[in-house]
C-alpha cells in the first residue's frame, strides 16, 4: 500500500507542477531563513574555538555610574575590573583586555589599519587560539611590559608578507613589537576574542587607565562551573555597592553586569539586575514559529483548494472501495513526500547561501556553518506542519459523501 | 442478487424536502440486465447510488447477494463496493492525473495484490473493451467513447458481480453509444454479470431483459 501511495504521490506532484513548485518554494525558503538565522546566532554565541569554555564564561563589557540626576555609561575601566572583579568566589581564571583599537602601520609606505587588542597573559589561558606559528606571550611578559605581539594570519600577510613572522618586528602606531605568535583569523562578530593583533596592555602609551572606573576595558571570568555564576554575580554587585566613587555628589551607584554574551546581547537596561535573556529567547523562538506558521497556513490553504479540486477523484476512489482512512493515508503521504523534498532542497540551499555569505566578506573573517541540531528541529517541524497541513483537508474531504464528491461538491 | 424493500429517500435541505424515491420494492436476479428509465429528476441516479452503497436510504432496506446491508460503516461499505460492485458514470470520472492503465488499476489498489498482478488484470480488462493499445495514454488524449470504455474496464477489473451504469451513453453519439451497449451486453452474457443501467434511449432499453420505469420517485408498471 505504502509503495502505491508513494507512486501516486510522485505522479500527482509531477503532474501538478505549479502547486508543487509553490509548495516546495515555501517549505525550502522557510528552512533556509531558519538555517541562516541560527547559523548567524551560532556564529556569535556558540562555544566554538577560541571560546571553548563559552558555557561557563561570563564577561564584563560595560559599566555605569549614576545618581539622581546624572548617568555615565560606557566600557568598564581597568580599576573597576582590577579592584572589584578579581578573585570572585567560584572563579577559576580572570582576564582583562581592551576593546580593539584601530591602529595604523606603514609597511613599504602603504597605510594599513589593524585592530589591536591589548590583553593580560591570562587571556591566552581562557581562550584557546589556534597557533600556526609560535606561542602566546606570558603573564611575565605583561608584567614587564615587553613589546611583544601575537598577530593573525591575515595581519602577517599584510604587514610582513610571508611566513615565518615569529622573530620579526612590526611597527604600529609608532610602537615596535616583536612577533611571538601567529593565530588563525578571528571572526569580527566574536566580540571577546576578536582582534587582528594582540599585545600586553602594559604597553599602552599612557598610564591613566589604571585609575579609571569606566574606560575601554573588558574582562572575562571563567567559572569553575555554571552553578557558581549566580554567586559571582551577587558578590560583584555587593562589592560595587561598597565602591568609593570619585564624584559622590553626582554619582551614588556603580554597576557593571557580569553575564554571558547572549545575556549581554539581550540586555536593554544596564541598571537592571537581570538582562531578561529569556525574553529574547522567547522572542526569537516565537518569531521562528510565527515565521514557520506563514508557509504552513499557506500550505493548508493550497492543500484545501487542491483537495477540493480533487473532490471527484475522492468520489471515484470511494466508489471503487477506498475507505476514508485509506484516503487520508494517501494525502498524508503526498504531503510527506512534498515536505521531504522541500526539506532536502532547503538544506542544500542553506549550504549554498551560508557559503556565499561567508565568502562575500560582508562580515570580516566570518565562517558560517549549518547547525545540524537546528536543521533536525527544522525538518521535524516542517514534516509535522507538512503532514498536518495535509491531514486536516484530507480528513475533511474523506468524510464527504461519495455522491456529493462525485458531483465535485466542495463542502 | 439485488433486493430493495420499502425504500424511501428524502433529501432535506434547509427549507425544502425532496422525496427522491418512495415505496420502491425491487428484485434483480443474478445475470439479469435491467434498464431504468424515466424523466429527468425522477430518482434514477438516487436509486443506482443506493444499490451501489454510495448513499443510505431514509427508510427501507437494501439486500445484496442475500445479505441485508444494515451496518453503514465506512470500512465495511468500502469493502463491499470494492468486491461486489462496479460503477460506470455518465461523465466517465476518470482521474486526469493518472494514465489509462493506472485508472483501471484503482479498484485493485484497495485489495492485497502484487503490482505485477494488478497490471496484468488491468491490461486484460482493457483488452476486453478493445483498448489494449492505449494503456499509457492519459484520459484527455482519448475520445469520449474511448474514455467510457476505460471507465468500463475500471468497473470490471475486479470481477464484480454487479455492474451499475448511470447513463453510460448519455454523453456519446449514437454510434459510440451502441458500441458501449454491445460491451455491456457481452459482459452480461459471457460473465453473468448482473447489470443495472439507467438510460434515456428506448432503443438501448429494448435490448435489456427488463425495463424499470420511474416517475416522481415511484415505480410504474
Ligand atoms: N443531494 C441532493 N440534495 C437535494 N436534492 C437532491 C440531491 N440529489 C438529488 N436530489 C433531488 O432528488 C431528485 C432525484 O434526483 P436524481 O436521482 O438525480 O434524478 P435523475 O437521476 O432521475 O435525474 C431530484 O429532484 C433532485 O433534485
Ligand atoms: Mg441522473
Amino acid at each position: 500500500m505504502l509503495r502505491n501511495y508513494l507512486k501516486i504521490a510522485i505522479k500527482v506532484l509531477l503532474r501538478r507542477k505549479f502547486f508543487t513548485v509553490v509548495s516546495l518554494f515555501g517549505i525550502s525558503f522557510t528552512l533556509v531563513v531558519l538555517m541562516v538565522a541560527t547559523a548567524v546566532l551560532d556564529h556569535v554565541i556558540a562555544p566554538l574555538p577560541p571560546e571553548v569554555h563559552q558555557d561557563r564564561t561570563v564577561s564584563i563589557t560595560r559599566a555605569s555610574m549614576y545618581g539622581e540626576h546624572s548617568q555615565w555609561t560606557g566600557g568598564a575601566g581597568y580599576r573597576l575590573l582590577d579592584r572589584y572583579a578579581r578573585d570572585l568566589p567560584g572563579a577559576e581564571r580572570m582576564s582583562v583586555f581592551t576593546s580593539p583599537d584601530q591602529v595604523y602601520s606603514y609597511p613599504n609606505g602603504n597605510k594599513v589599519g589593524v585592530a589591536l587588542k591589548r590583553t593580560d597573559g591570562e587571556f591566552w589561558q581562557i581562550l584557546r587560539f589556534d597557533f600556526i606559528e609560535g606561542a602566546p606571550y606570558t603573564a611575565d611578559d605583561v608584567e614587564s611590559a615587553r613589546p611583544v605581539a601575537v598577530i593573525t594570519r591575515t595581519t602577517r600577510e599584510r604587514l610582513l608578507v610571508g611566513a615565518p613572522a615569529v622573530g620579526r618586528t612590526v611597527e604600529v602606531d609608532g610602537q615596535r613589537f616583536h612577533v611571538v605568535g601567529v593565530v588563525e583569523d578571528i571572526p569580527r562578530l566574536r566580540m571577546i576574542p576578536f582582534g587582528e593583533m594582540w599585545a600586553p596592555f602594559t604597553t599602552l602609551k599612557s598610564d591613566s587607565y589604571k585609575t579609571e572606573l569606566l574606560g575601554g576595558f573588558s574582562a572575562i571570568v571563567l567559572a569553575r562551573d555554571r552553578a557558581a555564576i549566580p554567586g559571582m554575580q551577587e558578590e560583584l554587585r555587593s562589592r560595587l555597592a561598597r565602591a568609593e566613587l570619585p564624584d559622590p555628589k553626582h554619582y551614588t551607584t556603580l554597576v557593571a553586569p557580569l553575564e554571558s554574551t547572549f545575556e549581554s546581547l539581550a540586555r536593554t537596561d544596564i541598571k537592571s539586575e537581570s538582562s531578561h535573556a529569556e525574553r529574547l529567547w522567547l522572542l526569537m523562538i516565537g518569531g521562528a514559529l510565527l515565521f514557520m506558521l506563514l508557509p504552513t497556513v499557506n500550505l493548508i490553504n493550497l492543500n484545501v483548494s487542491r483537495i477540493m479540486e480533487r473532490a471527484s477523484e475522492i468520489g471515484v476512489r470511494k466508489a471503487f472501495g477506498a475507505s476514508s482512512r485509506t484516503l487520508v493515508g494517501q494525502f498524508v503521504v503526498e504531503n510527506l513526500v512534498l515536505t521531504t523534498v522541500g526539506a532536502v532542497i532547503g538544506f542544500l540551499a542553506s549550504l549554498v547561501v551560508l557559503r556565499a555569505i561567508s565568502a562575500s566578506g560582508v562580515i570580516p573573517y566570518a565562517e558560517f556553518h549549518v547547525n545540524y541540531r537546528i536543521l533536525l528541529y527544522g525538518i521535524a517541524l516542517t514534516l509535522f506542519f507538512g503532514s498536518f497541513s495535509g491531514v486536516y483537508p484530507a480528513w475533511r474531504m474523506s468524510r464527504l459523501n461519495p455522491v456529493q464528491a462525485l458531483k465535485g461538491a466542495a463542502r | 442478487m439485488i433486493r430493495l424493500e420499502g425504500i424511501e429517500k428524502v433529501y432535506r435541505t434547509e427549507r425544502i424536502e425532496t422525496v427522491a424515491l418512495a415505496d420502491i420494492n425491487l428484485e434483480v436476479r443474478e445475470g439479469e440486465f435491467v434498464s431504468v428509465m424515466g424523466p429527468s429528476g425522477c430518482g434514477k441516479s438516487t436509486l443506482l447510488n443506493l444499490i451501489g452503497l454510495l448513499d443510505t436510504p431514509t427508510s427501507g432496506s437494501v439486500h445484496l447477494d442475500g445479505t441485508r446491508i444494515d451496518s453503514y460503516q465506512d470500512k465495511a461499505l468500502a469493502r463491499m463496493r470494492n468486491r461486489q460492485i462496479g460503477f460506470v458514470f455518465q461523465t466517465f470520472h476518470l482521474i486526469a492525473d493518472l494514465s489509462v492503465v493506472d485508472n483501471v488499476e484503482i479498484p485493485l489498489l484497495y485489495r492485497r495484490m502484487a503490482a505485477s498482478e494488478r497490471r496484468r488484470r488491468a491490461i486484460e480488462a482493457l483488452d476486453r473493451v478493445g483498448l489494449a493499445s492505449r494503456v499509457h495514454h492519459f484520459p484527455t488524449q482519448l475520445s469520449g467513447g474511448q474514455q467510457q470504455r476505460v471507465a468500463i474496464a475500471r468497473a470490471i477489473v475486479g470481477n464484480p458481480r454487479i455492474l451499475l451504469a448511470d447513463e453510460p451513453t448519455g454523453n456519446l453519439d449514437s454510434q459510440m453509444g451502441h458500441e458501449i451497449m454491445a460491451i455491456l451486453k457481452e459482459l452480461n452474457s459471457e460473465l453473468q454479470t448482473t447489470v443495472v443501467m439507467v438510460t434515456h434511449d428506448a432503443r438501448l432499453a429494448e435490448q435489456t431483459t427488463r425495463i424499470l420505469r420511474l416517475i416522481d420517485g415511484r415505480q410504474v408498471n
